[in-house]
């Protein structure tokens, strides 16, 4: 399989991540668009590492897990607080800095 | 060879119908259980291209641990269906998504990268193998390998701190909603 199929793979996921950031509206869902989006860069950095034969794509790729696994923690954190303080879950709606 | 290419078409379409399920779905619980098939087809590809330690971690840390934090949400804060009114912007959001896959494709396709045409370099033996990922993050890579588990223990105790009970808020809530207080006063709530 020649790796450019893999990047094209990787572009179009990326794009259906970003088609879903600026079309949905629930912070949750906009998370998940989000790990689409960082997932399809793996696909990549991992396709460009079987390109080069070199395993530093692959450490990349780890790290790039690592920064998804924060971004969806405190993410939910976030969700969560807002949950308590009954503000609307809608990013529509979140304007303002302030509580 | 073609056992490669079924597989790849295969995963690649489990992969796409994920990702639009995800973006498609109006209950965010099956956006959820869309992206962990999603995640599994990626590790096949993972797979494909010979990244077997990053395919396992796919699996486990992510489709294994993240997701169930991300269904532990869901189920808490409840399965909120939106509303199909999604105004101009949204609306503008799938244009704006295609005219970057076309970009994204031109890049891709015309780039000066002959190998890019190719299967890849020869690999030797062991190629994505746990050893020497592991020999990598711990000789060359070990500096951000460090901050990458720094980075972690910050977010955890961010996201409790974020997400803990707090004590003015609940009195606050109770003069908004006239005594509804909420009366969980368990070991979490820690706040002098």
């Amino acid at each position: 399989m020649d790796i450019v199929w893999f990047l094209v793979l990787s572009a179009l996921i990326f794009c259906i991540g970003v088609a879903g950031v600026l079309t949905r509206r629930n912070p949750l869902v906009v998370l998940l668009c989000l790990e689409l989006m960082l997932n399809a860069g793996n696909l990549a950095l991992i396709a460009f590492s079987r390109m080069h034969g070199v395993l530093d794509g692959h450490v990349f790729a780890l790290v790039v897990m690592v920064v998804a696994a924060c971004e969806v923690v405190v993410g939910l954190g976030l969700i969560v607080a807002m949950y308590r303080r009954r503000i609307p879950i809608d990013v529509d709606e979140l304007s303002e800095l302030r509580g | 060879m073609w056992f490669e290419q079924v597989m790849f078409f295969v995963a690649a379409l489990l992969a796409l119908a994920g990702a639009l399920g995800v973006v498609v779905l109006r209950n965010p619980f099956y956006s959820v259980l869309s992206l962990i098939g999603h995640l599994f087809a990626l590790a096949i590809l993972f797979l494909l291209l010979s990244a077997e330690f990053l395919a396992a971690a796919q699996v486990i840390v992510y489709a294994g641990a993240v997701m169930v934090l991300y269904l532990f949400v869901v189920a808490y804060v409840g399965g909120v269906e939106e509303s199909l009114d999604i105004g101009t912007a949204g609306r503008l959001g799938p244009v704006f998504a295609l005219a970057l896959f076309a970009e994204l494709c031109v890049a891709v396709i015309g780039t000066a990268l002959s190998a890019v045409d190719s299967r890849g370099a020869e690999l030797g033996a062991g190629f994505g193998s746990p050893g020497q990922v592991g020999e990598l993050l711990l000789e060359r890579f070990l500096i951000p390998f460090e901050a990458a588990s720094f980075l972690l223990l910050v977010a955890a105790v961010g996201a409790v701190v974020l997400a803990r009970r707090r004590r003015g808020l609940e009195q606050l809530d109770a003069d908004e909603a006239g005594g509804d207080v909420r009366a969980g006063t368990g070991p979490a709530e820690v706040t002098p």
